[in-house]
């Protein structure tokens, strides 16, 4: 099996598997997120739960770290290599006349996914290990906040119409990246023949639902706060 | 039909080439896209330059001699067709028309448009093949029973010529919708159960060598490929593979 993942298929079958665990966790995250818009207290409740059990503070955070690390980084490899096969370029390429651009350009769709990624761990996840890790205060609480502060800081980070601005344009990239990318994955894992238009569908419908509902919930807190 | 055809030229695969721009006039549109080629040719032979070099055997469509990057697209803007099988009705006169050898780092190019395309023999040798003495042992078909649905499937596949479009096409040289369809038209058939799990290996591990890209299921050597080879063939090939790698 060692060598399936350093053949051109086990690569890609590998960035598939990473790719649905990080699916998995986009649906995850938008369902707890969602909450803020109905329901401050259960939005405060679900994210003490996530920010201080156990199981998903040291069992499922480090695989996800490492699922998005991996996918960027062999997608990095990937591209590097798929570059290399190609020395000379065409004077004239109409890749539009057969695929779409999006499919094309899953490399950069996901460096502005990347760089979402950065900003939203400096927004949310070091100040989180900080509080957690190095202060030492799993409370979930906080000065001059009653009860629990993780809607308190939510609505605070969009407040700055440059951050939405960001954020926005980050999970519409995302979209065109899950676009391709649902049903490829997918494809890669030799799944396709299977249920394959019903798959496209559904693939179509996450990649839009998905970044339209964390697109929703940007804009809802930096209107209504 | 008058045109201006952009092409590109090199000497041998150790010279650097460039586009030369050439005029072709009274070009009649029920001509194929080669007969237009040997139309310019003839007038260079006339004016004492070198001809362009290109493959072509057939012209019929079958033996996936014919290659040419068309307007940036591998057998041209028609689809289901080789370049032989282009006519220039699929142009207006005063176009400019682009033609570019195929584009891969396997494919090294030999002269002009002449591509040198045996990473696919290397390929078929690895593994696109039965170890079975058919000469003179010919069984009765009937004798192995083949669900209808899998042997229109295997024939679908074996339909590949191993033009290379592709590879092409691809934006990553991917030569896996050839290697899928070579897998395929065994994996759907009893008689290559036997070598199954050595083939999608061997040829796997060949296409690595011969350093193809990665397929990452743009599906443009699906629509670019003059027999219309599906893209299921790349998922069935990625099952066999995890299939002889477990």
């Amino acid at each position: 099996m060692g060598g399936f993942f350093k053949s051109s298929i086990g690569r890609k079958v590998a960035m598939a598997l990473s790719a649905f665990f990080l699916m998995f966790f986009l649906l995850q995250h938008l369902s707890i997120n969602i909450l803020s818009v109905f329901s401050p207290d259960t939005f405060n409740e679900v994210s003490h739960f996530m920010g201080t059990n156990p199981v998903v503070q040291f069992a499922l955070q480090p695989v996800l770290i490492f699922a998005v690390v991996f996918h960027f980084v062999m997608g990095f490899i990937l591209e590097l290599r798929n570059s290399k096969a190609r020395k000379v370029s065409y004077a004239k390429n109409n890749g539009a006349a057969n695929s779409t651009w999006f499919s094309r350009n899953m490399i950069l769709s996901g460096i502005t996914i990347l760089a979402f990624i950065v900003l939203h761990f400096i927004d949310f996840w070091f100040p989180e290990i900080n509080t957690k890790f190095i202060q030492g205060d799993w409370s979930g609480t906080m000065e001059g906040v009653e009860g629990f502060r993780y809607y308190e800081e939510l609505v605070h980070k969009f407040v700055s119409p440059l951050r939405v601005g960001a954020y926005v344009i980050a999970f519409v990239f995302l979209g065109l990246h899950l676009a391709h990318g649902f049903a490829s994955a997918f494809q890669s894992v030799g799944a396709s023949t299977i249920r394959k238009k019903q798959l496209q569908t559904f693939g179509k419908a996450y990649a839009i639902i998905v970044p339209a509902g964390f697109i929703f919930i940007a804009l809802y807190h930096h209107l209504n706060h | 039909m008058n045109l201006t055809l952009k092409i590109w030229r090199q000497k041998d695969s150790s010279k650097k080439g460039q586009m030369v721009d050439y005029k072709v006039t009274e070009i009649s549109e029920h001509m194929s896209f080669l007969e237009m080629m040997d139309v310019l040719n003839e007038q260079l032979v006339n004016s004492g330059e070198e001809p362009v070099a290109f493959d072509h055997d057939c012209r019929e469509g079958i033996c996936g001699m014919c290659s040419m990057y068309i307007n940036g697209e591998a057998h041209g803007p028609d689809r289901g067709v080789t370049t032989c099988q282009l006519h220039m009705r699929m142009f207006k006169d005063g176009d400019t028309i682009t033609i570019e050898p195929f584009r891969s780092a396997a494919f090294p190019v030999i002269k002009d448009l002449v591509v040198d395309r045996s990473a696919f023999d290397r390929i078929q040798h690895a593994g696109g093949y039965i170890s079975v003495n058919t000469s003179g042992n010919t069984q009765d078909a009937n004798s192995i029973p083949i669900a209808k649905d899998a042997a229109d499937t295997a024939m679908d596949a074996a339909t590949c010529i191993g033009c290379g479009a592709c590879v092409a096409t691809c934006k990553n040289s991917s030569a896996m919708l050839f290697v899928g369809a070579k897998v395929s038209q065994y994996a759907l058939l009893p008689q290559g159960q036997v070598e199954a799990a050595d083939r999608v290996r061997n040829m796997v591990a060949q296409m690595d060598l011969e350093g193809f890209g990665n397929c990452t299921n743009t599906g443009a050597c699906e629509v670019e490929c003059p027999k219309g080879i599906s893209l299921e063939n790349i998922a069935r090939m990625n099952r066999e593979l995890m299939k002889a790698s477990v």
